[in-house]
């Protein structure tokens, strides 16, 4: 304790307990002294609502490579991905998912005990090109297993957690990352983390938009705080809206459901992935997809011209398509599927329809619309977890970044479904372990004095302020409607200018917002106006990269600039705070057998 | 619809004894009382405390009371409750702030009865192999996503809050059927003990309130069964 601050001393710090801290935890926890922070229950992290699978080449229904699983991936990212990073996300994801098998998790097994495998969007066969079965899964709460399996790991080996504590502030000495100021929730005290290493774990953002599959808890906090201590952001512009959200609610309807075989129907009936995406169809990659919904919609062809189509998973339909396409099973009969397996297989998101829309979807189709998803950018970071702080690629020493709020970059301008799964068991796994050698070689910095008066003065200032006629709640709402407008599925110029200008008036809001909660315990609404800051910061450099950014490529479609522009743009955005502003800078791509081609599916 | 919510309000640095808050919200049939909860902390009490994250029932982070149940309040419409909903905190559990109680006595019981996987054989290269139907013996139990609402419902943990509860015994369950694992032996024998299974009375309250729908009655009286079995 020092004046009213309580210090901690650990080798490592880890702040976030979804897959990719707990990950990083179990590794680094064999060799040095980790402490892992989470402002949430570790098992209520954003890693156990993932549903339908993780990609890894196993083959256990038929050939497949991870050679293939490299290809689909750099295609599925437009080329922006680092194809360094992309092979050992595809390489490493195959003994990863054994291990997790080892580790206890009940993946779906096959007739013959394996692991069992499902199609899932852009993983192909490369040389027929159809869909290939890689998603490993378990039901359709793999995440879901995932998170219980890796916190039941460190349970066994004892790491030791801070739970429900926040982290607001990451504390550098001289460049050097040597410490976090985390709040502890349920008392309000803050506490200052001493490290030699700190790892970033903290997950994405969804919560920029209105429609959204992501938890009220995803707010990007990670990726603001470290933004705020001049490291930059890369590929901000990118963030994946995914084709089948429940309409109006934006909770997911995982890619699994047309893994087994669900089409999307317009209002008139029609089949309309098949005028997209002529071999992939429903399975064609998520940007595809979801542009393909919104211009059915533009073009009239909404379910009863409103703004969303049907996704339907009825064993009646799914076998007409499946004969229709002349689909076959892997002993060469031709495919077809029961209620009951669909029962089997998808069980939450049929409890999920029930519940939320009252239907059943095995005997109507769902109203479904693209929902913000996934955020492809977010910290640099080599391919070791390690922060890159610039465009030269150097590492900023002791921080490390890993999961969803890093960019390695695997996923470039749109992630293929099930990899973010393996995004953050290979990149978790590679920071917890270089955080170790890196501990090795270092000792701990020094802390500058009062490391804590910055979160200490913006806390006290969000507190004091009167409750004036700004609200948190409406600034959010008001946030979310315009980059949904105006950065979402398709943009322009002209629309993305007005959401920056919109933006900036309401930081200038947010600046007068006050809080009705001046007590110490649990504030959340204190909290909640503190993300909110992150959040506005991150709706900015999104907005401000994606109007740079005169092109179309992955999930940045850009209306008046609908080419892919290799010559100008085949390269990494990164944005940092000054300042003047958010400036942007660029960095090439690493490309290594694959050269951009035209992307088809 | 006008909807009245009665909510059982608490800040230890305000109140020395819990009181009743009422609000009145404007809801769709359709909404969450989760969106109810919303709405009160965003437009007319910022201070009210509760836990939430997902919003569709899987992250297990808010598990309350609602008219005398146990369920999450993302996952309960507000058309099945009808226009006056009365809100409390977990029953059972220290209360933090509102609807806000202490998880640790719940987790420390979970974590008492090793929940992870035992087997200490190497690993083969690739996979263990499992059957379909040995996978199968366990599903139910892998579904719990420890959101407490059914220790909390049971008349036997509210009695003797040592009882280790239906959580940690469903969470027991998925590792004991499991073919992989190797741990039941010392598994049972915890739950063998005096604040083990033999506490359950079979009231089913933990069965009516698992938002996941997991056959926890039956789980329970299967690990019952096992050390009957295994005492032979
Ligand atoms: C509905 C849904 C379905 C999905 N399905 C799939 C799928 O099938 N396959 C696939 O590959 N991917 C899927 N994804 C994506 C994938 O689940 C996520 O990208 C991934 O789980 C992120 O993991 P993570 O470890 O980076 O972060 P998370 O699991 O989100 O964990 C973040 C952690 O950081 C903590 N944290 C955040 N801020 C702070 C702070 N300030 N202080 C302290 N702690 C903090 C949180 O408490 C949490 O523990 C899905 C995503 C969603 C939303
Ligand atoms: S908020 Fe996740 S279960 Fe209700």
């Amino acid at each position: 304790m020092e004046g009213d601050v309580v210090l901690h001393k650990y080798d490592v710090v880890i702040v976030g307990a979804g897959g990719a801290g707990l990950m990083a935890a179990l590794y680094a926890s064999r060799s040095v002294r980790v402490a892992v922070l989470s402002k949430m229950w570790p098992v209520r992290s954003h890693t156990g609502t993932a549903q339908g699978g993780i990609g890894a080449a196993l083959g256990n229904h038929e050939e497949d490579h991870p050679e293939w699983h490299v290809f689909d991936t750099i295609k599925g990212s437009d080329y922006l991905a680092d194809q360094d990073a992309v092979r050992v996300l595809c390489y490493e994801a195959v003994e990863l998912v054994y291990e997790l098998e080892h580790m206890g998790l009940p993946f779906d097994r096959t007739p013959s005990g394996r692991i069992a495998q499902r199609p899932f969007g852009g993983h192909t066969n490369n040389v027929t090109k159809q869909p290939v079965r890689r998603a490993c899964h378990a039901a359709d709460r793999t995440g879901h297993m995932i998170l219980q399996t890796l916190y039941q790991q460190c349970i066994k080996q004892r790491v030791t957690f801070f739970d429900e504590f926040q982290v607001l502030d990451v504390i550098l000495n001289e460049g050097i990352a040597c410490g976090l100021v985390a709040l502890e929730i349920t008392t309000g005290q803050l506490h200052i983390f001493q490290a030699r290493a700190v790892v970033f774990a903290t997950g994405g953002w969804g919560k920029i938009w209105q429609i959204t599959s992501n938890a009220h808890s995803f707010t990007g906090d990670g990726a603001a705080i470290v933004l705020r201590r001049g490291i930059p952001l890369e590929d901000m512009e990118f963030f994946q809206f995914h084709p089948t959200g429940i309409y109006k609610m934006g909770i997911l309807i995982t890619e699994g459901a047309r893994g087994e075989g669900g089409v999307l129907i317009n209002g008139r009936g029609d089949r309309f992935m098949e005028r997209y995406a002529p071999t992939m169809k429903d399975l064609a990659s998520r940007d595809v997809i979801s542009r393909a919904i919104y211009l059915e919609i533009r073009e009239g062809r909404g379910v009863e011209g409103k703004d969303y189509v049907y996704l339907d998973i009825r064993p009646e339909t799914i076998n007409r398509y499946f004969e229709l396409d002349g689909k076959k099973s892997p002993d060469g009969t031709p495919r077809r599927i029961t209620a009951d397996e669909i029962k089997t297989r998808l069980p939450d998101i049929t409890d999920f329809v029930r519940t939320y829309l009252g239907i059943d979807p095995l005997n109507q189709p769902i109203p479904v619309q693209p929902t913000a998803h996934y955020a492809m950018g977010g910290i640099p970071t080599d391919l070791d977890g390690r922060a890159l702080k610039n465009e030269n690629n150097e590492a900023l020493p002791g921080l490390y970044a890993a999961g969803e709020v890093a960019c390695v970059s695997v996923h470039g301008a749109n992630r293929l479904g099930t990899n973010s799964l393996v995004d953050i068991l290979v990149f978790g796994r590679r920071s917890g372990l270089d955080a170790v050698r890196y501990c090795r070689q270092t000792d701990f910095t020094k802390l500058p004095a009062r490391a804590d008066e910055p979160v200490r003065e913006t806390l006290e200032s969000l507190r004091s302020r009167p409750l004036g006629d700004e609200r948190i709640a409406d600034i959010r709402a008001e946030m979310q409607r315009v980059m949904m407008d105006y950065v979402g599925v398709f943009r322009e110029a002209t629309g993305i200018e007005k959401a920056i200008r919109a933006l900036r008036e309401l930081q200038e809001r947010y600046q007068r917002v006050g809080i009705q909660d001046k007590s110490m315990c649990y504030n959340t609404d204190l909290l909640e106006a503190w993300e909110l800051g992150c959040l506005l910061e991150l709706a900015e450099v999104t907005a401000v990269a994606a109007l740079a950014r005169t092109e179309s490529r992955g999930c940045h479609t850009r209306e008046d600039h609908p080419q892919r522009d290799d010559k100008n743009w085949l390269k990494h955005s990164l944005a940092f705070r000054t300042e003047q502003g958010i400036e942007l800078r660029y960095k090439p791509v690493t490309i290594l057998n694959y050269p951009p081609q035209e992307r088809v599916y | 619809m006008k909807v009245i919510l009665k909510i059982r309000r608490f800040n230890p640095e305000r109140d020395r004894a819990p009181w009743w808050g009422y609000y009145q919200v404007e809801c769709e049939p359709t909404d969450r009382v989760l969106d109810a909860l919303n709405w009160v902390k965003w437009y007319q009490d910022g201070s009210l405390a509760y836990r939430r994250s997902c919003a569709h029932g899987i992250c297990g982070s808010d598990a309350m009371r609602i008219n005398g149940r146990n369920r999450l309040a993302c996952k309960t419409l507000i058309k099945e409750l009808g226009n006056r909903i009365t809100i409390e905190p977990l029953l059972g559990l220290p209360v933090i702030k509102d609807l806000v109680v202490d998880l640790e006595p719940f987790m420390k019981h979970y974590r008492s009865i090793m929940p992870y996987l035992v087997n200490d054989d190497p690993p083969p290269a690739t996979e263990r192999l499992q059957s379909i139907a040995q996978r199968e013996r366990f599903d139910d139990t892998t579904k719990c996503i420890l959101c407490a609402a059914c220790t909390t419902s049971c008349p036997a943990f509210w009695a003797r809050p040592d009882y280790i509860g239906p959580a940690a015994i469903v969470q027991a369950h998925r590792f004991i059927f499991d073919s992989r694992d190797h741990g039941a032996e010392e598994r049972l024998r915890i739950l063998d003990a005096p604040s083990g299974v033999w506490r359950c009375r079979d009231i089913y309250n933990c069965t009516e309130a698992c938002p996941r729908e997991i056959q926890v009655t039956q789980a329970i009286a299967e690990v019952k069964r096992e050390i009957l079995r295994r005492r032979g």
